[in-house]
């Protein structure tokens, strides 16, 4: 099905690509300053010199770049287009020089490095209208990129697609203070909406460690989880209505205000986790839950999975409407925490535990959700199913303790190079196949095993010194076929992007895959947005 | 040797406060509360050094309404032994807090009296001060660093000062007020927060402890800083130099 060519010089240009870029530091500082991952954290100070940006690996060598053919329908740009979208756009946000594009075209883990020569920054719908318009009457291949910090490599080009950031239209449009229905544009980056509504006294109900530079219309297109997913439900629950622009520069507009609405088919759902390829989102209506004021986190430690899997069903059972939050990581992932991240400490000195457990509860009455959290910790401590813990006292160490959790992904960053893994599997086996892999990998490579246990989400990170094919060779199709055996999901959230983009038949059946072709098909009958991702090759070329 | 600690309820420190449109005060209702972070910092010293064997126990002291009394759990939660609750209608102001201090040193008799060195609410800076001053006892305040001599019965006190630090050393029985870089605060366990349950809080009134509650001052109005202006991204030197010239008036 996949179409082996090894293209050498891709490989040669993309070999001397890779000496380039670990050789300029400053680069690297640059990269920093755009990409805040963590909101509490300063990323200039932790990359104390050159010598350690070599130690990030970069996977420009993976093996599914070098699968896939540019697809010769697709027309290159020429100093025609150019002058359009400056004619279009202004000089201002058009962007071809080389450092800027250097960072747009590769992706926030260094796995996947495109080589797109033009940045477009529209600020408006009907600016994103006519450039889809244009592209779509050119055949010119479009990357929609928000904030760019996916997983899977489906924000930034696969070969020289344009790239269409909505960055740039970042405003506000309204928010109703009775209902917590707020509109604003795809560009709005996730923590100014969080702050936003903040003053108002709502929240957002999605919550992740990217909200730093993670931008609306993106979690929206890939239908992104978070840590509250337990408490607010998914985005297809809670987004009310999008404006979207297809492929040929029609803007639908299903930017509704409304609770609830029965006419017709609900066509923004497509639109919702379609990774951008079937149009691109460009104003968000979503309905905000209230800001409770008691917040409480208890961080705790268990000895073996099956009492996390215990202590998720008393905690659902015991605490019930305030439950918002349930976490959970390995001691790996600890180890990793404690020893790349600055400023975290560990908050169960004492030993080390196999296993620790995030709880929060958010609620509107602190003593009553209070009582009701150390009735719970405490009856849990009695039976066994939590080995020690502690309670947050303030908003810092709440800070604090979910850095712990919220860090994990970063620290594998550092920690050399990463395979990623976002699986939805029975909570009863999660665990097992984290396990199974530490008995497949041995020595290669450790095994790290964290997620959101309250939604059956396990992600399950290999880190090793280097990436290496052996490596690879080890983990896939092995964890694929796991999933697939237990009826799980190849990927819980993070999406198919590039990576996954041909292992979609693990989760779905061949008939409902053949339907989806056949609305990408419609919606995008020359294929621009996004080529090369979400459905297989074969289908989608 | 028994170790006296007063703690404050405080709004949280990472809250983002609001001012109350009657300019009253600041708006606490609703809004997180936790114990003042120096107060955190002064009872974990008081454990450290009851830990270190050189005291017998640590009673936590807190004055005002009935919610103090979660503060004072969370003491006991940290590992004190008892707590003191001194209940009180008002808001109360340093030297009415020296003044029941006092009361309440005559009472338990106190080898260390320790304290944080400000609340983050008033920002006063004052009772530990004043409470020596009642007591003519010797003070340290802003400490980054205590050591405690039991044979000598002294205690030799780092304090951060504007021009750098300074070494005291204090005849015991003495007032330390704690400074942010003296130690890092401990979590509290669940084991412990299990156990504080049933450790002691023992309730005053003013009026038993013969203190009268009035207060000198009165708070007239409280507004908001003038708020920051948006920095302004120019886009040529010569617009720079006019800015300078004609705005800042600084060339």
């Amino acid at each position: 099905m996949e179409k082996l060519r090894a293209t050498s010089n891709l490989r040669r240009s993309l070999k001397s690509l890779l000496n380039r870029r670990l050789s300029s530091g400053s680069d690297f500082t640059h990269f920093n300053q755009k990409r805040s991952f963590q909101t509490s954290f300063n990323w200039i100070r932790d990359y104390k010199s050159v010598g350690e940006v070599n130690a990030v690996q970069y996977r420009y060598f993976s093996s599914v770049s070098t699968l896939v053919q540019r697809n010769p329908s697709f027309s290159t740009l020429n100093s025609d287009d150019i002058s359009y979208f400056k004619g279009l756009l202004g000089e201002k946000n058009v962007i071809q020089d080389e450092d800027r594009l250097e960072t747009v075209n590769t992706d926030w883990m260094h796995k996947y490095k495109g080589s797109s020569k033009l940045l477009l920054q529209p600020r408006s719908t009907e600016e994103v209208s006519q450039i889809l318009r244009y592209c779509n009457s050119r055949c010119l291949a479009v990357v929609p990129q928000a904030g760019n910090t996916g997983l899977v490599g489906g924000s930034v080009p696969v070969f020289d697609e344009v790239i269409v950031n909505v960055g740039s239209m970042n405003n506000i449009i309204s928010f109703d203070k009775v209902s917590g229905i707020l509109v604003c544009e795809a560009g709005c980056i996730l923590e100014n909406l969080i702050s936003f509504l903040d003053n108002q006294g709502f929240v957002m109900p999605l919550d992740l460690g990217a909200k730093g530079s993670c931008q609306i219309g993106g979690n929206v297109s890939t239908n992104a989880g978070g840590l509250r997913l337990v408490r607010y439900g998914s985005l297809h629950g809670n987004v009310l209505g999008l404006e979207a622009v297809l492929a040929n520069g029609d803007v639908l507009d299903m930017l509704g205000t409304l609770r609830k609405d029965n006419t017709g088919y609900d066509l923004k759902h497509l639109f919702i986790g379609s990774e951008g390829s079937l149009g691109i989102v460009t104003k968000v209506s979503i309905l905000t839950p209230p800001k409770l004021s008691s917040v409480n986190l208890a961080f705790l430690a268990c000895k073996d999975y099956s009492s996390c899997q215990k202590l998720l069903v008393e905690a659902k059972r015991k605490l019930g409407e305030i439950l918002s939050a349930i976490e959970f990581l390995d001691d790996q992932a600890m180890v990793l925490v404690l020893h790349h991240l600055d400023g975290v400490r560990n908050p169960l000195p004492t030993s080390m535990h196999n296993f620790y457990v995030l709880i929060e509860t958010i609620g509107s009455d602190d003593s009553f959700d209070r009582e009701k959290l150390e009735a719970f910790l405490l009856s849990s401590m009695e039976g066994g199913l939590i080995s020690d813990g502690v309670l947050a006292q303030d908003i810092n160490q709440l800070s604090s303790f979910w850095r712990i959790r919220e860090g994990v992904p970063e620290a594998l960053m550092k920690a050399g190079a990463v395979y990623k893994y976002d699986l939805s599997l029975p909570v009863e086996k999660m665990y097992n196949l984290v396990d199974d892999m530490r008995v497949r990998l041995g020595n290669l490579a450790k095994v790290v095993g964290y997620g959101h246990l309250g939604d059956g989400n396990l992600h399950l990170n290999i880190s090793a010194p280097q990436y290496d094919d052996a490596i690879l060779e080890q983990i896939e199709p092995y964890v694929y076929e796991w999933t697939s055996k237990h009826r799980g999901s190849i990927s819980a959230e993070h999406g198919l992007g590039l990576m996954k983009a041909n292992k979609i038949y693990y989760s779905k059946t061949p008939e409902t895959v053949q339907i989806m072709a056949s609305i990408k098909t419609l919606l995008d009958p020359n294929g621009i947005l996004n080529p090369y991702k979400v459905l297989p090759h074969s289908i989608n070329p | 040797m028994k170790i006296m600690v007063a703690v404050k309820r405080v709004v949280d420190y990472a809250v983002k406060i609001r001012v109350k449109p009657d300019k009253s005060g600041v708006e606490t209702q609703n809004v997180k509360m936790s114990m003042n972070p120096f107060c955190e910092i002064a009872l974990e010293e008081a454990l450290r050094i009851k830990e270190a064997g050189l005291a017998k126990e640590v009673v936590a002291v807190s004055m005002g309404l009935a919610n103090c009394v979660d503060t004072l759990r969370t003491s006991l939660a940290m590992g004190a032994d008892r707590g003191i609750h001194v209940e009180a209608a008002r808001e109360l102001i340093p030297l009415t807090v020296a003044k029941i201090l006092k009361k309440l040193v005559e009472v338990e008799n106190p080898g260390l009296l320790i304290l944080g060195k400000q609340a983050i609410d008033d920002d006063c800076n004052q009772t530990g001060q004043m409470i020596a001053g009642l007591l003519g006892w010797p003070q340290g305040t802003f400490a980054s660093k205590v050591v405690l001599d039991k044979e000598k019965q002294v205690v030799t006190v780092d304090r951060e000062v504007d021009g750098g630090l300074e070494t005291l050393c204090l005849d015991l029985p003495a007032v330390i007020t704690t400074d942010l870089r003296l130690n890092q605060p401990r979590y509290a366990t669940l084991p412990n927060i299990m156990k504080a349950k049933s450790k002691p809080i023992k309730k005053y009134t003013p009026e038993e402890l013969n203190v009268e509650i009035k207060s000198d001052l009165e708070v007239v109005q409280v507004t908001e800083p003038p708020k920051r202006k948006a920095g302004v991204i120019l886009s040529s030197v010569d617009e720079l130099i006019d800015k300078l010239r004609n705005e800042a008036h600084v060339i």
